[in-house]
């Protein structure tokens, strides 16, 4: 009990005179706050991006390509085989019916609005399936494309991003001219990066003949995607890729999400060792700027574990008034911002929104308490430490 | 004069000075009656302020025991010694080392948030501390709005707050002019004689030596004494 | 000159102050030089393009392929001298993660196409003699522990063969070089003969063509040229440099670039303050030694030299070792993940603007203090001890 005083009392000493020493204290202050904007910005940028593919992917959904295709962009479908799996056991039925959609996947080139410059723009022909098989998709201004003409319905997150993409617009690839009659949403996935028509109208505009690229279809269960695999396994006419939804967007994620984290926490890493080194700065100095209050404290009996333990308080809400000054700004720049990039995988571009949340900024003050702990630690043993006869001599 | 106090018993004190070791106190024997008010004088680096610093439990005797009344401080762990301190002594020094950032009132307090006092009662007590100082009327201000000779019974004040038995003053005039050193002196003598408290104040300012009982002078790590005028 | 020991001393003051601000400098330095080595490979290496090389792609996108009837038309263009073609087979060897490139293209055309890479004469013979052979370079022949005469096996992801295999075996029949660190040799080579005639479908068409333009000719109008004369046909053409066409890759990756600035942004932001605040310390604790030396005859100047010589001495002790360390780092990562990462490069050009930026940080963290002891007065610094 009377140690939990002692230490009260000499924190309260310590943060009255902090203005003193406002230079040291407020570079610590933004040390730990550029760390945590910084691991904040990293972090949700993988979240972000991981999140955006993964909400894409339902588990009752399969995606079947040729096998070996690493993504859409790589595969071939005759239509015979398209036909195969549409029919083949645990695909699920409207009536007589099967839920699905052939597709077509190519890439055609727009120019961004952020730095004028062409992308990758993903550019899918489905069947009139494709809104059952997906069942975030929907419609929310102009229209659907009409089936057989040269009209493109296209993502939300594609149509902030990308020039040209408003409704009524119209925009050439090639020799051919679109039009954009629709927007549609599809749950913050992947899909809203992309722009729609209809897939006879895309193999004729890009001579892909009566070929495809993927089917998704719609599983009677997410079980049954062992009954769909095992049939299509054994039937000679084919040799496909069968895949749950998510799993084919987490795989198509992995390496762009692994090479954020790769690059981005290495980094993170370093900057938070940059920052324990301003603290320990700061700390260092605010003790030797204090030593003569230490150790009159002292003299008059206070003990050498309140020194220590407020030592370490006060850098440790150093850290935590930076971690939240860094939160904060990471929250008012990033969350929300429209970024996209190019996906190595599908070789187009992912558009995603950063989002930062409650967790990742609970991560971002938890990394900052870490670093004030760390940069008050030997400062404080230091204080505790100081000789007392001498430091009065000293002065 | 009646019992002892406080009892030096064969007290050497060596410091490392770079490869050099140099001993500012050699094998020294002193007793303090209770109740005793002793100037303690000498040239620079006679090893005065060591020997309170010894008395004070702020160092550690390099060989020797160091007794202040039930106490074996010489041996006790730094923990200890702060506890102890607070209860038993009272530190008053040249530069008063006021706490800038607090009022004369909150700096007089300081060392009863040590013991289980409560709120009320602490703030009573400095109170009455500063007014056996005389300086009941400036409890809110704060120690750059005070004078030097203020300042210096602010820092008195703090040193009787607790009511120890022992003050150790270290130079309390030296930083004073002659009228003002001439009053804090009173004062210690008012302290000793009618509160009873022993006092031991090192101070090479031979008037304010003639305000204590008896002097001693140190010099090389040996005490000669001199009995008050 | 003669300061020098009297700066040196005054930086080791306070150990341990120094030291500490020392190393934060060295890590924004290190990760200074990791973001730009780094940026460099988003740029594809850029910096590496020959000036006369133009790449000519389909207009509506790059994974369009073209005619390979078009490689004469664009050959006899005015101002083209010489021209070849690539294509993008996009296999892997053994592991589908470890992604790199593999190129069908024309032995001799190719080697002459980019005299960067160098490979020994009769090697380039033996594999323009093997219709299955194959080249690759050194990096990726070290990663995989491949030399000359082995087979490699590698699998498609896009091109079946004709008899609906996906594996295609290749002999290694050479082993070339890229003496330039900027570029990348990572990438495997095959002959184009053998990939057309084996490949399921899409025969006849090439991925993409590479021209080098007569000397003197101006190549925006050769790039014109040709797109003009394909225009209003299936397949237009868009011609741009190789920098152009490495550049929109780069660009492609997007926001990603904005966030390395940002990161950089608040790594000097805070180094800044860091050794700022130090010199301003150390500066406040020894005004009355400075005011010592005032009293000694010391100029304005001279004072001013001695503050600002002990900042930019602690930024660049700290920036050369992070640098240093940087320049290790990168090495040893172009070496372990050429292959995944090709290009990662420490450019002189970076380097450079890293000193420029130790001494700017130098000056401005050291300046105020540096004033400050300049326009000490004496009777006050002495008096205020």
């Amino acid at each position: 009990m009377r140690t939990i005083r002692q230490v009260f009392a000499v924190t309260a000493l310590n943060l009255r005179n902090l203005p003193q020493r406002l230079a040291s204290s407020a570079v610590a202050v933004v040390g730990v706050g550029a760390v945590v904007l910084v691991f904040a910005a990293v972090l949700s940028m993988a979240e972000s991006l991981q999140r955006t593919m993964l909400s894409t992917g339902a588990d009752d959904a399969a995606v079947v390509m040729r096998s070996g295709s690493t993504s859409e962009l790589n595969s071939t479908l005759l239509n015979d085989q398209v036909l195969i799996v549409a029919n083949a056991p645990g695909v699920l039925k409207d009536g007589d019916r099967p839920v699905m959609s052939a597709e077509l996947y190519v890439v055609t080139d727009i120019r961004k609005r952020s730095n004028n410059t062409d992308a990758n723009v993903p550019f899918r022909g489905v069947q009139a399936g494709a809104f059952d098989v997906r069942d975030n998709v929907r419609i929310t201004e102009g229209r659907m494309f009409e089936p057989g003409k040269n009209e493109i319905v296209v993502g939300q997150a594609a149509q902030s991003e990308f020039v040209g993409l408003d409704i009524g617009q119209s925009i050439r690839f090639g020799q051919i001219e679109w039009a954009v009659v629709g927007t549609f949403e599809a749950g913050g996935s992947v899909s809203e990066s992309e722009l729609w028509t209809d897939v006879r109208v895309l193999q004729s505009a890009y001579r892909r003949g009566n070929s495809f690229q993927s089917v998704r279809v719609r599983l009677e269960s997410p079980e049954s995607i062992e009954t769909l695999r095992q049939a299509l396994d054994e039937d000679p006419r084919i040799d496909p890729d069968v895949l749950t939804e998510r799993d084919y967007y987490s795989s198509q994620s992995q390496g762009l999400v692994q090479f954020i984290k790769i690059v981005g926490y290495p980094l993170t890493i370093l900057m938070a060792i940059g920052a324990v080194f301003g603290a320990l700065n700061s700390m260092y100095s605010s003790v030797s700027v204090r030593g003569k209050e230490i150790a009159t404290l002292r003299a008059l009996g206070f003990g050498p574990t309140a020194v220590l333990i407020s030592t370490i308080v006060e850098s440790v809400l150093l850290a935590l008034v930076g971690g939240l000054l860094g939160g904060l700004l990471a929250y008012l720049v990033f969350n929300g911002f429209q970024a996209s990039t190019l996906n190595g995988v599908s070789f187009s571009q992912v558009v995603f929104n950063f989002a930062v949340t409650p967790e990742l900024l609970g991560q971002g003050l938890k990394a900052a308490l870490a670093i004030g702990v760390a940069g008050g630690l030997f400062p404080a043993v230091r204080a505790a430490r100081l000789p007392v006869a001498q430091a009065l001599r000293e002065l | 004069m009646s019992e002892i106090l406080a009892t030096l018993t064969g007290v050497s004190k060596s410091y490392r000075k770079g490869k050099e070791t140099v001993e500012v106190l050699h094998n020294l024997d002193l007793e303090i009656p209770s109740g005793d008010f002793i100037a303690i004088m000498g040239p620079s680096g006679s090893g005065k302020t060591t020997l309170l610093n010894l008395l004070g439990g702020l160092d550690k005797p390099t060989s020797g025991t160091v007794r202040v009344g039930d106490a074996e401080i010489s041996s006790m762990s730094n923990n200890k010694l702060s506890h102890w301190r607070s209860a038993n002594i009272g530190f008053i020094f040249q530069f008063y080392n006021l706490l800038p950032v607090l009022t004369a009132q909150k700096n007089v307090e300081l060392p009863l948030l040590l013991t289980s006092l409560g709120g009320k009662e602490r703030t009573n007590r400095a109170q009455i501390a500063l007014d056996v100082v005389g300086l009941g009327e400036r409890a809110r201000h704060y120690p750059r709005e005070l004078s030097g000779g203020q300042e210096q019974r602010v820092a008195i004040a703090r040193a009787i707050v607790s009511d120890p038995a022992l003050l150790l003053c270290d130079e309390p005039t030296g930083d004073l002019d002659r009228e003002t050193a001439d009053e804090i002196l009173k004062l210690l003598q008012i302290l000793n004689r009618e509160h009873g408290k022993t006092i031991v104040m090192v101070t090479h300012d031979a008037r304010a030596a003639g305000y204590a009982n008896r002097s001693m002078i140190c010099d090389k790590g040996s005490l000669e004494h001199r009995e008050a005028t | 000159m003669k300061y020098v020991g009297f700066v040196w001393k005054n930086v080791w003051r306070k150990k341990i102050r120094t030291s500490l601000t020392i190393l934060s400098v060295l890590v924004a330095f290190l990760l200074f030089a990791l973001l730009s080595a780094i940026g460099y490979a988003f740029k594809s290496g850029a910096d590496a393009a020959d000036a006369e090389r133009l790449v000519v792609i389909d207009k509506v996108s790059l994974i369009n392929p073209l005619p390979i009837a078009y490689r004469d038309r664009i050959a006899t263009t005015e101002g083209v001298r010489s021209v070849t073609y690539a294509s993008w087979f996009g296999g892997y060897y053994q592991d589908p993660r470890v992604q790199f490139p593999q190129f069908p293209v024309d032995p001799y055309e190719y080697f002459s196409m980019y005299p960067e890479f160098e490979i020994p004469r009769e090697r380039l013979d033996a594999w323009a003699n093997n219709r299955q052979g194959a080249v690759l370079g050194r990096e990726l022949a070290e990663q995989f522990g491949i030399e000359v005469g082995d087979r490699m096996p590698i699998q498609a992801t896009i091109w079946t063969k004709a008899d609906g295999g996906r594996t295609w075996e290749f002999d290694i029949e050479g082993i070339f070089e890229n003496e330039d660190p900027r570029s990348s040799s990572a990438f495997l080579l095959f002959q184009y003969d053998y990939f057309d005639e084996a490949r399921a479908f899409g025969k006849g068409t090439v991925g993409w063509y590479v021209l080098r333009v007569a000397p003197g000719s101006d190549p925006v109008q050769v790039g014109n040229a040709i797109d003009a004369q394909f225009a209003n046909s299936p397949n237009e053409t868009e011609t741009s440099t190789e920098a152009a066409f490495a550049q929109s890759f780069a660009k492609q990756l997007g926001n990603i670039a904005l966030i390395v600035t940002l990161i950089l942004g608040a790594v000097f932001f805070t180094l800044l303050l860091v050794s700022g605040n130090t010199m301003s310390q150390s500066v406040r604790e020894r005004i009355n030694e400075l005011a010592v030396l005032k009293t000694l005859g010391f100029s304005d100047g001279a004072m001013l030299g001695i503050v600002l010589a002990e900042s930019i001495t602690i930024m660049l002790i700290g920036g050369l070792l992070g640098l240093g360390i940087g320049w290790i780092v990168v090495q040893g990562a172009a070496q372990a993940m050429g292959a995944c990462l090709p290009g990662i490069f420490l450019s002189p050009q970076a380097m450079g603007t890293a000193l420029v930026i130790m001494l700017g940080a130098g000056i401005v963290a050291g300046i105020f203090p540096a004033v400050k002891a300049m326009r000490l007065s004496i009777v006050d610094a002495l008096a205020r001890a």
